[in-house]
């Protein structure tokens, strides 16, 4: 199946496969772990037992992503050293500590409170539950501040020295952990989380609506989700431009092949809405361009001179093509967020927010669209910055590890076959569990002994945790 | 200040030391899962792990990490040296990761789940335990990275260590179940431990006397001072804990088996640690030479000195939440 492919193109698609698996599922569970929280807390607060339903709902939810969060997670950790060891040696130095924090402030926090968030509200108390609830969340927004700040440094590297043994040494680990692009990227992609959640949750809300428009728990979900999108996607459209212009100062190569700017436009460049890139002749086909509009984006003035990448050394240059589709479906989805947003507030503000069977079907369609946005910007950042793992200090092919072609061919076709079995189940069972009402007592096994002899959860055999009893 | 890479060597020891002796009880749990019998007594072991085993994996995480953070050489050197069984044993992991959520969120494939928990416990015993072996047979650097094959770490002997390592991870799993458990499952345990008790004792006993012949360095290390001392006490110790063990079990005591079977894992992690020092990686790869300048590890040390005694106190306030036998009928599923 990979015959002929050298080591390292193979620990790229390696690296690239389990990567984009396992964003998706942070990408979900920071947003939800957040929601969680609030539930949890509108629930102590107005013992509105709708907020309760809808946590213990989400709970379960979140308890599967999670998982699969965790496991793929692991596997991150470990193939720096098993695919990419030269990288591993070279940075070390500076990317482990900034790791190790992420490890001891974020992980075991998340995992520490887990088991109290899912299994533990009977044991320790309302008080003690929101607390450990609020940790998970914060574990997750913490896991997302050091791993972007990694990230982020090998895009705009500072702060370090080289050594004698030609490794990466800290010198400011300040400017190191709030590296030029970090603040941006750390926005970027927690807003996107939120996003994301919301347009899962939305969806959900949408689809039990479009069944039965009085259930009160979908009505509240589907409401709180339409809120959030409504309030963030502009949020994220505004810091994905200043993220973009960031971009601009720091990594000018990877706007050139977002914006499609093979030349250089020295009075003024234009947007490129649509064209098919051409990398052999090094130029956008059939280009649908708007003059100018780039240049009033990226700087501010409709004149301003844009470089493009006629001035990059063919080397240096990133995979144009890929660049320019993930950039322009991450646009398109974040502009089509917005917009069903401005749909529900129209619908909400004429008090129709629960009758639009439309608006409900549009939510269903957008509800995977945050996990499409969020790859397609990991895609846009990641193949943007090639070839260089640290920007342009080391190369991608400096960096690969010294394994043979067909131990990272093998290990990628297992990673490839059992991620797609286990995600691919589970998956299935967490669209399984959305496709039942909010109110459902039981979100696991359908019938049989197990669920009235066996593990009866206690939490929905509690009078007050089944609305309207 | 040498004294920096030595700390970190210390702190790096302790958190796979916790990764064992955790994850270990709960991997052992899932080496036995086979041996419940019923769907009450499924959900009785799984349910004793559950609201645990994700933070016992994050030590594993923390040992990975770690390494990576202050001894990157060790890390680039370690990983595509043990390439095969680390990405089998990360496989493992998966499978059985998500058995725990999955084998309640559906019927017709409930037994793939049990047996994705049992495998996957298995294997990643298994792959542990060669791991291990491997490493004890020493691991072959050029330059800054691994100098050998992708077949290098397939021995007869990291076989034995991969073996060894079920067994004792069984043990622990047993002793766990036994002191979370009554009634029949716990009675079957206790059982089962005593022969995994005699396995683990067996394998701990070949190991001992094949591992100097992995390096003849090893002989010196426990001929000669400090190791001499350690050569006259470690199989006193371990027959103390040994004689605790069956004792405990004999008497059908709740907690002591367990405790004794953790303490015989401290003992021979601790062994290992004495034929090791002053080397991270066997044979040419010392803790020194392996370590990260000195800004890194202090860096990280301000947060694992601030951090790790939290975590420990959370994590055994959590434990301290799930105390006491388990109620099969408890879960939120």
């Amino acid at each position: 199946m990979f015959d002929g492919m050298t080591a390292e193109t193979l620990a790229r698609m390696q690296f690239a496969f389990t990567v984009s698996f396992h964003i998706i599922f942070p990408a979900f569970s920071i947003g939800v772990a957040s929601y969680l929280a609030v539930l949890n807390g509108l629930w102590l607060r107005t013992r509105d037992q709708i907020y309760l339903t809808l946590f213990n709902y989400w709970k379960k939810i979140f308890a599967v992503a999670f998982g699969m969060g965790v496991v793929s997670g692991i596997v991150m950790s470990y193939q720096f050293g098993t695919n990419w060891a030269i990288f591993a040696d070279k940075t070390g130095p500076i990317l482990g500590p900034l790791m190790a924090y992420e490890v001891l402030s974020a992980f075991f926090l998340e995992a520490g409170f887990l088991g109290i968030m899912l299994f533990g509200r009977k044991r320790v108390g309302d008080k003690l539950h929101m607390f450990a609830t609020a940790m998970v969340a914060f574990g997750t927004l913490m896991s997302a501040t050091w791993i972007l700040s990694v990230n982020s440094w090998m895009q705009t590297p500072v702060g370090y020295g080289i050594n004698e043994v030609g490794q990466f040494v800290p010198e400011d680990w300040w400017q190191i952990v709030f590296n030029p692009s970090f603040p941006y990227r750390l926005v970027h992609m927690v807003l996107a989380a939120y996003l994301t959640t919301a347009l899962v949750v939305g969806g959900v809300g949408g689809l039990h609506l479009l069944r039965d428009r009085a259930d009160a728990a979908a009505r509240r979900m589907f409401s709180m989700a339409m809120w959030m999108l409504i309030l963030v996607a502009p949020l994220q459209i505004a810091a994905g431009d200043f993220h973009g212009i960031n971009t601009l100062e720091h990594q000018p190569a990877k706007v050139m092949a977002m914006e499609g700017h093979y030349e250089s436009h020295p009075d003024g460049a234009p947007l490129i809405l649509f064209g098919i890139p051409n990398p052999e002749e090094k130029r956008i086909d059939y280009a649908i361009q708007i003059p100018k509009l780039s240049s009033l984006i990226l700087k501010h003035d409709l004149n301003a001179p844009l470089d493009g990448l006629d001035t990059i050394a063919d080397e240096d240059e990133p995979p144009v093509t890929i660049v320019f589709w993930s950039f322009r479906v991450m646009v398109v989805l974040g502009f089509a967020m917005l917009g069903l947003g401005a749909w529900s507030l129209l619908r909400r503000v004429r008090g129709r927010l629960y009758q639009d069977r439309w608006l409900h079907r549009a939510a269903i369609v957008m509800g995977p669209m945050g996990f499409v946005a969020v790859l397609a910007g990991w895609i846009t950042t990641e193949v943007g910055r090639q070839p260089f793992t640290v920007y342009g200090l080391l190369r991608t092919s400096d960096s690969l590890a010294p394994v043979a072609a067909p131990a990272v061919a093998a290990s990628l076709l297992a990673f490839i076959m059992v991620y797609f079995f286990i995600f691919g189940a589970g998956t299935f069972y967490l669209l399984r569990m959305m496709n039942k009402p909010a109110a459902t007592p039981h979100l696991g096994l359908k019938d049989g002994p197990i669920r009235t002899a066996g593990i009866t959860p206690i939490l929905q055999t509690d009078s007050e945790a089944i609305p309207g009893k | 200040m040498f004294e920096l890479s030595f700390i970190w060597a210390g702190v790096i020891a302790f958190a796979v030391l916790t990764y064992v002796i955790l994850d270990g009880f709960d991997l052992g749990v899932g080496i036995l899962f086979p041996f419940a019998e019923g769907e009450r007594e499924k959900a009785t072991m799984m349910n004793s792990i559950a609201p645990i085993w994700d933070g016992n994996e994050t030590w594993l995480v923390m040992g990975g990490g770690g390494l990576f953070a202050v001894f990157p050489l060790a890390y680039a050197v370690v990983m595509p040296a043990l390439y095969m069984p680390i990405i089998l044993m990360l496989l493992a992991l998966i499978f059985r990761g998500v058995a725990f959520e999955y084998r309640w969120r559906t019927h017709r494939w409930k037994l793939v789940w049990d047996i994705a928990f049992f495998c996957g416990s298995l294997v990643a015993a298994f792959m542990q335990g060669i791991a291990l072996g491997a490493l004890v047979q020493g691991i072959e650097v050029v330059g800054r990275a691994y100098g050998g094959g992708w077949w290098d770490w397939l021995s007869v002997f990291s076989i034995l260590t991969g073996f060894a390592v079920v067994v004792g991870y069984a043990l622990l799993g047993a002793t766990w179940i036994i002191l979370k458990t009554d009634g029949a499952l716990q009675r079957r345990m206790q059982g089962l431990a005593w022969w995994l008790a005699a396995g683990t004792l067996g394998f701990i006993g070949v190991v001992s006397v094949l591992t100097p012949f992995q390096d003849p360095e090893y002989f010196n290390r426990w001929l000669n001072l400090p190791g001499s001392i350690f050569s006259v006490l470690m199989p006193a110790a371990v027959f103390i804990a040994a004689w605790a063990l069956f004792a405990g079990l004999n008497a059908g005591k709740d907690g002591q088996p367990f405790l004794a079977a953790l303490s015989l894992f401290v003992l021979c992690f601790v062994g290992i640690g004495i034929s090791f020092y002053p080397h991270i990686v066997p044979p040419g790869l010392t803790i020194a030479e392996a370590a990260a300048p000195d800004e890194s590890l202090l860096f990280a040390l301000v947060g694992t000195v601030v951090l790790v005694p939290m975590i420990l106190a959370y994590t055994a306030y959590s434990y301290w939440v799930f105390r006491g036998k388990v109620d099969p009928e408890e879960g939120y599923h």
